[in-house]
C-alpha cells in the first residue's frame, strides 16, 4: 500500500489499483412512533411491548403512514443538497423470515422520497464532494435472537416497522478514511437535524458497503462485492481493507471477481460470501396497495426548508468569519452538534471583552481531556457553559493565571461549581498589585544574593529561577507577566 | 309471529320500533331458522347464545334511534371479529381469535346490530362458487346441490335463505354480485373507498371492498349507509360525503341515461341472459330513463387483467400466514421446513394456485410483460368507463353469464370457473359501484341478477335505479325450504 499524493491505492509488482466504494447507508429516523403504526420505538425496552397489530402484521391490518417520518426523510434530504420528490411510492420487498412479519418489507424502490444530492468532506488534502444517488423510507424488520435457546429461535418485533432511511451514495468515495469521513458527516448532518441520532452501538446507523478495485487511472469500474450490515466504521474500514485486497489478489491471479454478497467476520477480520447472484433473493417488488402514493406538495418542502437549523458547513463558515478560527478549529467545533452548541453558548455568556481563541483551546484542550477521561459526551459535561464561560473570563481579565485556571477547573468539574466562587473561597486570586509583588521579588533578590550577581554577570537562565521563586512565594497566584517585568527591572 | 325470518329488514325495524317485535324474538327466530338449516353449511361459527344474551338485553333498554335496533345479523367469514374466531374460509386461520373487530363490523354493532355467527365462504374469498371453503361448500337455498355462489356464498345462502334478515359480503371480482345474482337477492359492491378494509382478512387491496347483502333494495340501501364510514386506519379510504342512501332512496329516474355496453354481448352467453338483458331495457325505459348504446373497449381484458393483478396483491398478502405468529402450524425440521408444510397442508388447492400464478407474474424478468402490462390495461379499462359516463349517467349488464350451477360441476376447470367473473370484474378494475339485483329465472327457476353499474361514489344514483327496476320486475324467490326436514 502506498499513499502517494496521499491517494489509497493497493500495489502489486507492477500494477496499481484504486478502490471504489458506495455505501448504503441505513439510519433509523429519529420519531416517537414506527413508520406505519403508533407503536413507540425506545430502544432497550423489554422485548415485543412495542409491537402493534399492524408491526405484528395480523389479518386485516393496514399501513398507516406517519407523517412525522416523512418529514424527516425530507428535512434529512434537504440537508443533503438533495432533490425532494413531491411524488414517491411505496413498494413491497417480499421474503419471508422469521423476524418479518408481513412477509414483506414496505420499502421505496422505483420512486424514492429524496433524489439525487451531495456531501462535503473535509479530508487532509482538500475538500471532496460525495454524490448522494438518493433517499429512501422502509421499514426496519424485528430481531431473531438465536443464542438464548439450543433448539429454538427467539423473535422480538420491538425494531419491527420502526422507520429507517437508506441513504445510497453513489461510487465516489475511495478509501477507508474517506468512508470515516463520510459516515460522520451524515451522522453529524442527522444530528443537527434530529432525524437520526447516529449511534452506531444501538444500530441506529448501518451500512452496506459495496466494494470494487480497478486498474489505477481506468475508468471503467470492476465488479462489486456488497459487505452487508457492518456496524461500525472501524469495522467498515477493515471489511475493505480486506476485500479490496482480497479482489486485487484475484485479478493479480488472472481470476474473476464474482458479484456476490460477503459478511465481514470481525473476529477473523475477512469477508466471505453470503450468496452468489444466482442465488439472490427475487424480492418480487410492487407498489405497495394498501398505500397510495406519497404526494407532497411544494409548499410543505418549503415550509420544511425554512425550518432546517444552520448545518455544519455554514456553521463552519460562520465560526471561521464570525469568531476568525482556523478550518482545523472551526471543523472540530462544528462536527458535533453538541460540541458547536456548548461552544456557542460559551461565546455568548462570556460577554463583550471575550477570548474566543482562549475558549476554543479551552474546549479542545481541558474540557475534552476530562470527557474523555470520563467518557462523557459534551452534552453530559460536568462543567455547564456558563460556568465554563466565567472561567474563560477570570484568565481573560487576569483575575487568575492560566496555571491556577486548571486547578480551579479541577474543583470545577465536581458540582459544576461556580468558578468565581472557588476564587474566593481558596484566595486562588492573581497578585498583581505591583507594590506587593516588589517587596516579595526584593525579599527573594535579598535571600538570593549570590544568584543575582551571577545573573548580572551574565547567566542569563538564572532568570527563571527567580520566576519561580517569585511564584512559589505567592503559591502561585502572582501574576507571572508582573513578574517578568519586575524581576528585570530590579535584577 | 311464525314468519318473522320472511320480514324484510325495513319491516323489522318497524316492528321492533313499533314494539310489535322484541330483538329477543327476531333473534330467536333467525337462530332456529338458522338451526333447522345446517345442510346449508352457511356457518362457519355460531355464536347463538350471546346473540341472545345480547337481545335480552338490548330489551331490557332498547334504544330505538339507532338503524339497526337489536337487529341479529350474520357476517361474512372474512371479517375480523373481536374474541369470536376468523377463519377466513381456510385451514390456516382455523384457530384464530381477533382482539379487534373490522370498521365496517364495528359500524354495525354501533348501530345496534347484533353478531348471530360468522358465515362461510371460498377460502380467502378466492373463488366463485364457494367450494373452496376448508369448512365444505355451501348449499344454495335455491335448490340442493346448487352452488350460491361465492365467494361470499354462505352470506347468499343466509340471506336467501332467511337465516339472516341482511348481511354483509366482500367483493374483490364479483363476490357479492354473482352469489346475490345466483339466490335471487340484492348485492352491492360500493365505490372502491367507501367502505374500511380495516379489520377484514385481505385478498387483493387494491380490488376488495366491503358492502351489503339483502332480500330488497332499501334494505341493502340502508345496510350501506350504516357501514359506509371514512377510516384513517384505512389510507385508501376516502373521505367523501355520504348520503342517507335509504331515506333519500327514490324510484323517481326519469330522464336517467343508461348506457348499454355492447361488448357484455359475449360469445356463448345463453339466450335467457340475452332475453332477461332485453327486460331489463325495457324496465328502465318503463321507469323513464333511456338507455343509450356505449361502448367499453376493453371490456375483453378485464378477466386476464383481474387474474394477474389480484392474484399478484393476494400472493404478498397471504405470506403472513407462515405458522410463526398466529393460526395453523405444522411442524419442521427448520424454518424453512415449517414455512412449506405450514402452507402445503394450511391453504387449499385453489389458493395455492392464486398465490403461484401471483407469485410468477411478479418475478423479475416476468413483471413487466404481467403485472405491469395489467396495470396499464387497468388504466385502459378505467378510462372506458370515463369516457362512458360522459354520456350516460349508469350502466345496465347482466350480472353473470350464466345462472348457478350445480356442486362439482366446474370445480377442475378453474378458467370456466373464472368467466363467471366476467361482467363484475371490470368494476373492481375500475373501483366503481356496482350493484346486482333479482330480474328473472331461467328454464330451470334458478335466479338471474342484472347488474347496474355506476360512477365512483354514486352509490345513490345505482340504488335508486335498482329501486325503480325492482318495482317493475316485482321478482319472486322461489325458497321451497328443501333443506329444513
Amino acid at each position: 500500500m502506498s499513499k502517494e499524493d496521499s491517494e489509497y491505492l493497493i500495489n502489486r509488482k507492477d500494477n496499481q489499483y484504486e478502490v471504489v466504494i458506495g455505501l448504503e447507508v441505513h439510519a433509523q429516523v429519529l420519531s416517537e412512533s414506527k413508520l406505519f403504526s403508533t407503536s413507540a420505538t425506545k430502544y432497550g425496552a423489554e422485548p415485543n411491548t412495542q409491537v402493534s397489530l399492524v408491526d405484528a402484521a395480523f389479518p386485516g391490518m393496514l399501513p398507516v403512514i406517519n407523517e412525522f417520518c416523512v418529514k424527516q426523510a425530507i428535512r434529512t434530504g434537504i440537508g443533503l443538497n438533495a432533490k425532494i420528490n413531491k411524488r414517491s411510492v411505496f413498494d413491497r420487498k417480499n421474503y419471508f423470515y422469521a423476524d418479518l412479519p408481513q412477509g414483506y418489507q414496505i420499502s421505496q424502490f422505483k420512486d424514492p422520497i429524496v433524489g439525487e444530492g451531495k456531501v462535503i468532506l473535509d479530508m487532509p488534502n482538500g475538500q471532496k464532494e460525495v454524490g448522494i444517488e438518493r433517499l429512501h423510507l422502509e421499514q426496519d424488520a424485528g430481531k431473531s435472537i438465536h443464542d438464548l435457546d439450543p433448539q429454538n429461535t427467539f423473535v422480538d418485533l420491538n425494531r419491527s416497522g420502526v422507520a429507517l432511511m437508506e441513504i445510497v451514495s453513489k461510487p465516489d468515495l475511495r478509501s477507508p478514511d474517506e468512508v470515516n469521513a463520510y459516515i460522520k458527516k451524515l451522522r453529524s448532518i442527522m444530528r443537527y437535524l434530529g432525524t437520526c441520532d447516529g449511534n452506531m452501538q444501538e444500530g441506529s446507523l448501518r451500512a452496506d458497503v459495496n466494494v470494487s478495485v480497478r486498474p489505477k487511472g481506468s475508468k471503467e469500474f470492476g465488479t462489486r462485492c456488497e459487505i452487508k450490515n457492518v456496524n461500525s466504521i472501524k469495522f467498515m474500514q477493515m471489511a475493505i481493507e480486506y476485500e479490496a485486497n482480497r479482489q486485487v489478489d484475484l485479478i493479480e491471479e488472472g481470476k474473476t471477481i464474482d458479484q456476490e454478497t460477503r459478511l465481514f467476520d470481525t473476529k477473523k477480520n475477512e469477508t466471505r460470501s453470503m450468496r452468489s447472484k444466482e442465488d439472490a433473493h427475487d424480492y418480487r417488488y410492487f407498489p405497495d396497495p394498501d398505500l397510495l402514493p406519497l404526494e407532497v406538495s411544494e409548499k410543505f418542502i418549503e415550509e420544511l426548508k425554512n425550518d432546517i437549523p444552520e448545518l455544519p458547513d455554514d456553521k463552519k463558515k460562520r465560526f471561521i468569519e464570525e469568531f476568525k478560527l482556523s478550518p482545523y478549529e472551526a471543523n472540530i467545533l462544528v462536527s458535533d452538534i453538541d460540541t458547536a452548541k456548548y461552544f456557542e453558548e460559551v461565546v455568548a455568556k462570556m460577554g463583550k471583552n471575550k477570548d474566543i481563541k482562549l475558549a476554543v483551546n479551552w474546549i479542545t484542550g481541558e474540557l475534552f481531556a476530562v470527557l474523555n477521561s470520563k467518557a462523557l459526551e459534551i452534552s453530559q459535561s460536568p462543567v455547564s457553559a456558563k460556568n465554563f464561560a466565567i472561567l474563560i473570563n477570570l484568565i481573560k481579565n487576569g483575575t487568575i493565571s492560566g496555571k491556577i485556571a486548571k486547578t480551579v477547573f479541577e474543583l470545577m468539574i465536581d458540582g459544576d461549581k461556580d468558578p468565581q466562587k472557588i476564587v474566593e473561597e481558596k484566595g486562588l486570586k492573581q497578585q498583581s498589585d505591583p507594590k506587593a509583588l516588589e517587596a516579595l521579588i526584593d525579599k527573594i533578590i535579598n535571600d538570593n544574593r549570590e544568584k543575582a550577581i551571577e545573573y548580572k554577570q551574565g547567566k542569563e537562565k538564572l532568570f527563571g529561577f527567580f520566576v519561580g521563586q517569585a511564584m512559589k512565594a505567592s503559591g502561585g497566584k502572582a501574576n507571572p507577566q508582573l513578574i517578568n517585568e519586575i524581576l528585570k527591572k530590579k535584577l | 309471529m311464525s314468519d318473522i325470518t320472511k320480514q324484510s329488514l325495513t319491516e323489522l325495524i318497524e316492528n321492533i320500533k313499533n314494539k310489535k317485535l322484541s330483538s329477543t324474538d327476531v333473534t330467536k327466530a333467525f337462530i332456529d331458522r338458522s338451526e333447522k338449516s345446517e345442510e346449508l353449511n352457511a356457518y362457519i361459527t355460531n355464536d347463538f347464545t350471546s346473540a341472545l344474551d345480547k337481545a335480552k338485553k338490548f330489551d331490557q333498554k332498547p334504544n330505538l334511534n339507532l338503524k339497526l335496533p337489536g337487529i341479529p345479523m350474520a357476517v361474512k367469514d372474512l371479517f375480523c371479529t373481536k374474541d369470536i374466531k376468523t377463519t377466513a374460509g381456510s385451514k390456516i386461520l382455523n384457530n384464530f381469535v381477533p382482539t379487534y373487530e373490522s370498521t365496517v363490523t364495528e359500524n354495525i354493532w354501533n348501530e345496534g346490530a347484533i353478531l348471530l355467527g360468522k358465515l362461510n365462504c371460498d377460502e380467502f374469498a378466492m373463488g366463485s362458487s364457494n367450494e373452496t371453503s376448508f369448512f365444505g361448500n355451501v348449499q344454495s337455498p335455491i335448490d340442493k346441490n346448487l352452488v350460491p355462489g361465492g365467494s361470499s356464498g354462505g352470506s347468499a345462502s343466509a340471506v336467501a335463505g332467511q337465516l339472516t334478515p341482511v348481511t354483509i359480503g366482500t367483493d374483490t371480482g364479483g363476490s357479492i354480485r354473482q352469489p346475490a345474482s345466483f339466490t335471487g337477492i340484492v348485492g352491492l359492491k360500493p365505490t372502491y373507498g367507501s367502505c374500511s378494509r380495516y379489520g377484514i382478512v385481505a385478498f387483493a387491496s387494491s380490488l376488495d371492498q366491503a358492502g351489503p347483502m339483502a332480500q330488497n333494495v332499501k334494505d341493502c340501501a340502508l345496510l350501506h349507509e350504516v357501514i359506509s364510514s371514512y377510516d384513517s386506519k384505512d389510507s385508501t379510504s376516502i373521505d367523501f360525503k355520504r348520503n342517507n342512501y335509504s331515506k333519500e332512496l327514490t324510484n323517481n329516474i326519469k330522464g336517467k341515461k343508461i348506457g348499454i355496453p355492447k361488448e357484455y354481448r359475449v360469445d356463448g352467453m345463453p339466450k335467457e341472459i340475452e332475453d332477461l338483458w332485453q327486460k331489463g331495457i325495457q324496465y328502465v325505459k318503463d321507469c323513464g330513463a333511456e338507455t343509450i348504446d356505449i361502448s367499453l373497449p376493453n371490456t375483453s381484458y378485464a378477466l386476464p387483467t383481474y387474474y394477474i393483478v389480484a392474484p399478484a396483491e393476494a400472493s404478498s398478502n397471504l405470506a403472513r400466514y407462515d405458522g410463526v405468529k398466529y393460526g395453523f402450524r405444522a411442524k419442521g425440521e427448520n424454518l424453512i421446513d415449517m414455512y412449506e408444510k405450514t402452507r402445503s397442508e394450511g391453504f387449499g388447492a385453489e389458493v395455492q394456485r392464486r398465490i403461484m400464478i401471483g407469485t410468477y407474474v411478479l418475478s423479475s424478468g416476468y413483471y413487466d410483460a404481467y403485472y405491469l402490462k395489467a396495470q396499464k390495461v387497468r388504466k385502459l379499462i378505467k378510462n372506458d368507463f370515463d369516457e362512458a359516463y360522459k354520456k350516460v349517467d349508469a350502466i345496465l349488464t347482466p350480472s353473470t353469464p350464466s345462472s348457478a350451477f350445480k356442486i362439482g360441476e366446474k370445480t377442475n376447470d378453474p378458467v370456466s370457473m373464472y368467466l363467471n367473473d366476467i361482467f363484475t370484474v371490470p368494476v373492481n378494475l375500475a373501483g366503481l359501484p356496482g350493484i346486482s339485483i333479482p330480474a328473472g329465472h331461467d328454464s330451470k327457476g334458478y335466479p338471474l341478477g342484472l347488474q347496474i353499474i355506476g360512477k365512483a361514489f354514486d352509490e345513490q344514483n345505482i340504488l335508486n335505479i335498482a329501486y325503480a327496476m325492482e318495482e317493475k320486475i316485482n321478482f319472486k324467490n322461489k325458497i321451497t325450504d328443501w333443506w329444513i326436514k
